[in-house]
């Protein structure tokens, strides 16, 4: 882990690795808020952070002047000799337009509310299955027994990957997502392991094709041909990073709210027919992540001099939270009923899996408050939260009450 | 009145189709589409203008 000097003003020096953000961005969102709409980094080789939703929305939504290319900031760029635009590293999250429809509209029916719902038997004997190995234990810990399996097993299903392996996903994503400080050459050296990994996985569904997301995309056409290997590869690593610590972090986010809150928790038991809504104020209020974009070109946008290449990070978490888009917007208020929030994007880069994580997330919270109506954090000051571009509670010791 | 979707304008955020299932439902994408011709009653008017409130991409319009 590289040093690094602490940030004095977010306004002018913005981390999103600080541990003060880490541990509590919102009130250094809320800050910048009022002082400067976008603030600005030279970390990273240099970046934009908008936080009001209208700035927010306006980059998401911009094609033209930004680029999907790369949408984890790191200290390096993307090079010559990776994935051209507009392809990308991981089709179709790095891809703009226009290819970026076709690699989407690939993987979009695998994802649609049909076959997604399809899924919610196995969801749930998963989430039961968990409980039960729990016993009648009086104090549990709700991420690194509960919250972090779903989704790890859940994609690892729909990728088709042996069972066995679900530990190492978990060391992946945090490659992928969490070791964004790392130089640039260690950072690299890091990816290899996964790179060996996935190609296994692929000349062994070359091998023995079946009924999964790997074969499915092996077997895809794009204008009557088969996929590049590469596209293949960077639309299974979007799956694996993409589909556990985004939906993990919403499940455990979720508890540690409900433990915290016990009049929240209380309702949520009380009257079951809330938890569509809940689920949104959840994805509202602790919206897990936030995407990149790079420049396209220099120019002055938002009243900002951007410069090539300049990072923007998309704070949908901080959009959320925006008081001219929501009533009340710094408050959680379980049956919110008018709730636009942008948990999962805004534009034509709107979280693919955005029905599998509700799915996911609602399964999780019934199943949860059905084994423990009642329970309360143990140690405030023990909960962690992942750190970079995915926020969510990781270790979470809860005391199960009567 | 009557509700349409803007087919341009939505990018599938499954809204509508689960505030208000009797008036949207989704494509093969995932998209919301109007079920029938849209047009609204005195029921339906309501949960049409909840699902108006919550689509993120404002693609939702309802004409008087």
């Amino acid at each position: 882990m590289t040093i690094k000097p602490p940030v004095e003003d977010f306004a002018t020096d913005w981390d999103h690795t600080d541990p003060q953000w880490v541990a509590d961005p919102y009130p250094i969102w809320e800050d910048l808020r009022e002082r400067c709409p976008v603030a600005h980094t030279d970390r990273y080789g240099g970046g934009w952070f908008p936080v009001t939703h209208a700035g927010v929305s306006a980059i998401a939504k911009d094609t033209e002047n930004f680029t999907s290319r790369s949408v984890v900031i790191g200290n390096g760029r993307p090079t010559e000799e990776d994935p051209p635009a507009p392809i990308g590293l991981a089709p179709p999250i790095t891809s703009d337009p226009p290819f970026h429809q076709i690699a989407r509209r690939l993987v979009l029916p695998a994802l649609a509310p049909g076959p997604v719902h399809a899924l919610e038997p196995q969801v749930r004997a998963l989430c039961v299955r968990l409980l039960d190995a729990l016993g009648n234990r009086e104090e549990i810990n709700a991420g690194s027994e509960f919250t972090q399996f779903i989704p790890v097993a859940v994609i690892r299903q729909m990728l088709g990957f042996p069972e066995a392996d679900e530990d190492l996903f978990r060391e992946f994503v945090h490659v992928v997502l969490e070791a964004v400080d790392l130089p640039e050459e260690e950072r690299i050296e890091a990816f290899a392991p996964i790179e060996e990994y996935f190609i296994r996985q692929i000349e062994d569904h070359q091998a023995n094709p079946a009924n999964d997301l790997t074969s499915y995309l092996l077997d895809a056409e794009i204008g009557g041909q088969k996929l590049a290997l590469e596209h293949v590869f960077g639309t299974m690593i979007l799956t694996l990073v993409a589909g556990i610590d985004t939906s993990w972090s919403a499940i455990a986010s979720s508890l540690w709210h409900l433990s915290t809150h016990p009049d929240d928790l209380a309702r949520l038991v009380n009257e079951p027919e809330l938890m569509p809504v809940a689920i949104e104020e959840f994805l509202r209020f602790y919206a897990p992540v936030t995407m990149a974009r790079l420049v396209k070109h220099d120019m002055d946008y938002l009243g900002c001099p951007m410069k090539q290449d300049d990072w923007i990070l998309l704070g949908f978490p901080a959009a959320n939270r925006d008081p001219d888009v929501f009533v009340d917007a710094d408050k959680f208020i379980i049956d919110r009923a008018e709730n636009r929030h942008v948990a999962f994007g805004l534009g034509i880069h709107r979280c693919a899996g955005s029905n599998l994580a509700r799915l996911e997330l609602r399964v999780a919270l019934e199943e949860f408050i059905k084994r423990y109506p009642r329970f309360e954090l143990v140690d405030a000051d023990a909960v962690t939260w992942a750190q970079g571009q995915v926020r969510g509670a990781r270790n979470l010791p809860f005391r199960i009450l009567k | 009145m009557k509700v349409t979707i803007d087919a341009d304008i939505c990018q599938g955020q499954g809204r509508c189709f689960s505030i208000a299932p009797n008036i949207f439902d989704f494509d093969d994408l995932g998209n919301g589409v109007v079920i029938g011709d849209g047009v609204l009653n005195s029921e339906t008017m309501e949960s049409a203008r909840l699902a108006q409130l919550n689509c993120p991409e404002h693609a939702i319009f309802i004409e008087e």
